[in-house]
């Protein structure tokens, strides 16, 4: 789960990393009141998504009417698909030198990576890309954890002064953070050098690992949730994995593997999915869910259902899909491929209650469904 | 120990839950050896007709075992594998969906300590054919699993099913199974299953289906440069969308890197024959190995 930056930077200044005043406000009125209490500021859209400066969503105001014009022109502006709903409003900072820092899991060494740069406030992958040497990264044993001797040893190298212990001490708190927070990524760019020595955290990101959000209940409430079509929140609420897609043929698949499969081949044979819909794992037994949503996406002309029973039993989704068939009685064509176990009780029960016969594998029903769309 | 024999003596922890059970009947029927479970509950019972311990180190004392296989819910993980690894396990077979990542790569610092593998999390298991499985595969359909000489690689146990039902349709049979699992962070990799099936003298030819997202097929095609028996894969996600999670969280891609494309380039220049649709199968074996 994503955290816009007003949401994450609490977790920055409650682990001892300093942060700029800052309010995050909803009107142009409550930026204009903001401004008066942090001095000469900068207004931030809020949204999940970075490249925000170059999108126009950041300016900087002198005065309370300055905040409240540059507010009004923010709110409502669209930055990578994102519609802006509220601004952080934050008193501006004197910068003597930009750096990065994150921490990240790593799948690679199977642990957290810290990464620092003397290059702040470039995307990271630029720099990677450009001057490597600029970067030094760590692998942590997460059960040892990391501290400011281990932050020190990492930094060796970097021309970074007088500021090089206030940076690993830095580290370390960021650290500590994303431990606390269960982090897929916690992410400061820029962490600014002030004139007088001091680190400041000027952006941050976290992304919270979504299989630990039952452990953080509270905080999760101040993340922003995926963008959802109301098809895919009907999805969410029901516990059934489906993304709303631009094409018109409906797919209705078990296992992830296998549904993206489902829609690969689609494609493959010139047709476009309409959606993603998987009623695998703990989901095998929704059918009747899953059917109503596929069907409900507008436009959609005809379906493939691809069954492959390994820990979900095909019988069990058929069943559920034949009796949701008779109560939503579809009027477009369905073609069906059908393996694994219970294929055999599936494709029985499919003949006798449909009257219907599956294909002998994915890409003929897939074609079938694609040439009936057209 | 990628490749489980009949031999290999296998724990069951969480073996008296609904899931549990149902599995561990299967298991026991197709002939995997299996020596106790784990439920502190029931500890001195005997289900399944093994003796139940308190703990994965307990069982160790009694009834010494090689693998432990993991029917446990996402926050009790991390618990039952440390004590699995502390047991002394050689092996973890870890099923469950959704442990927390953090959870994750602290047992994964302790096996890797330990010398303990580990396969998963987020793997529907493994299957020697006509030896042993692990998991929830459905090893017993015989139109799906038959005795041969195809080693079978995937992230998906769908999809991994799907395509061992087009190989033993095809007229050919697999020498194993070997479900690596769908999450970002796992254990047994396709690189170090690739390296399994390659040692195994039962193995003529491997098939491999990867997902985008992540670079491991990037890494496993690197070791398929230097294999002489044929490699045959398939990529699934080709049409998904970029930046959104298709349903297993290792599938999705961030910018250039993980993608189809990246993945298909690495794997024809290291000489693998990657199919359109896992349809191919038979046609490419036929191709590769001969009828």
């Amino acid at each position: 789960m994503n955290f816009e930056e007003h949401a994450a930077k609490p977790l920055l200044k409650a682990a001892g990393i300093a942060v700029p005043e800052g309010r995050y406000v909803r009107t142009a009125v409550d930026a204009a009141a903001a401004q008066q209490a942090v001095g000469p500021c900068v207004v931030k859209a809020q949204v999940p998504t970075g490249k925000r400066g170059k999108a126009g969503g950041i300016k900087t105001a002198d005065t309370p009417e300055d905040a409240q014009d540059v507010t009004e022109k923010i709110l409502g502006m669209e930055i990578a698909g994102h519609i802006v709903e509220g601004v952080l409003v934050e008193g501006r900072s004197d910068i003597a030198r930009e750096f990065y820092a994150a921490i990240m899991n790593d799948s690679a060494s199977k642990g957290p990576l810290v990464i620092f740069s003397t290059e702040g406030g470039m995307d990271i992958e630029d720099v990677a890309a450009e001057t490597p040497d600029k970067i030094k990264r760590a692998a942590v044993d997460i059960r040892d954890g990391f501290d400011a001797g281990a932050a020190a040893a990492m930094l060796a190298g970097l021309d970074l002064g007088e500021a090089k212990s206030a940076i690993a001490e830095a580290l370390d708190r960021l650290y500590n953070a994303y431990i606390a927070n269960d982090a897929e990524l916690l992410e400061i760019n820029p962490l600014a050098l002030t004139p007088d020595g001091s680190l400041v955290a000027l952006d941050c990101k976290y992304v919270m690992d979504d299989s630990a959000i039952k452990r953080h209940q509270d905080l999760a409430e101040n993340g922003t949730p995926d963008q959802l079509t109301k098809l895919e929140a009907r999805g969410e609420e029901a516990v059934i994995k489906y993304i709303e897609l631009d094409g018109d043929i409906g797919i209705l698949a078990n296992g992830a593997g296998l549904t993206m499969t489902t829609m690969d081949v689609v494609r493959h044979h010139g047709g476009k999915p309409a959606n993603f819909c998987e009623i695998g794992g703990e989901a095998y037994t929704k059918a009747h869910t899953a059917l109503e949503m596929v069907l409900d996406k507008p436009g959609v002309k005809s379906l493939v259902v691809n069954f492959c029973g390994a820990f979900a039993r095909c019988e069990v989704m058929m069943d559920g899909l034949l009796n949701a068939w008779d109560d939503l009685t579809p009027d477009i064509p369905v073609f069906f491929s059908i393996a694994g176990t219970g294929d055999k009780e599936a494709i029985a029960m499919l003949k006798d209650r449909l009257g219907l016969e599956p294909y002998p594998d994915m890409d003929a029903a897939s074609k079938a469904a694609v040439d009936a769309a057209k | 120990m990628i490749i489980v024999r009949k031999e290999h003596r296998v724990l069951i922890q969480g073996i008296t839950g609904k899931q549990g059970t149902f599995w561990t009947e299967l298991m026991q029927d197709y002939g995997t050896n299996i020596v106790g479970g784990v439920n502190p509950k029931k500890a001195g019972t005997t289900h399944c007709g093994v003796p139940v311990y308190a703990s994965a180190v307990e069982a160790m004392k009694e009834s010494e075992f090689d693998i432990s296989v993991l029917f446990i819910p996402p926050l009790g993980v991390k618990d039952a594998a440390l004590d699995a690894i502390e047991a002394g396990a050689k092996n973890l077979c870890i099923l469950t969906e959704h442990v927390p990542v953090q959870d994750v790569m602290y047992f994964m610092a302790a096996a890797k300590e330990a010398g303990t593998t580990i396969t998963g999390p987020n793997t529907a298991g493994s299957v020697t054919i006509g030896e042993c499985f692990l998991g929830f595969m459905p090893a017993f359909n015989e139109r799906i699993f038959k005795v041969g000489r195809v080693g079978v690689i995937s992230r998906s146990g769908s999809l991994g099913t799907l395509l061992c039902q087009n190989i033993v349709s095809a007229g050919y049979g697999q020498s194993a199974f070997i479900g690596i699992g769908g999450d970002p962070i796992i254990g047994t990799t396709i690189r170090d299953a690739l390296e399994a099936l390659d040692a195994d003298e039962g193995t003529d030819a491997v098939v491999m289906v990867g997902e985008i997202g992540g670079e491991m097929e990037e890494r496993a095609a690197d070791f398929a440069t230097g294999m002489d028996k044929p490699v045959i894969a398939f990529i699934a996600g080709g049409a998904a969308p970029k930046g959104k999670k298709m349903g297993h969280a290792g599938a999705i891609v961030l910018g250039d890197r993980g993608t189809y494309q990246s993945k298909i380039k690495a794997l024809e220049a290291a000489g693998a024959s990657v199919m359109a649709t896992p349809s191919h199968v038979g046609d490419v074996l036929k191709e590769r190995l001969g009828p």
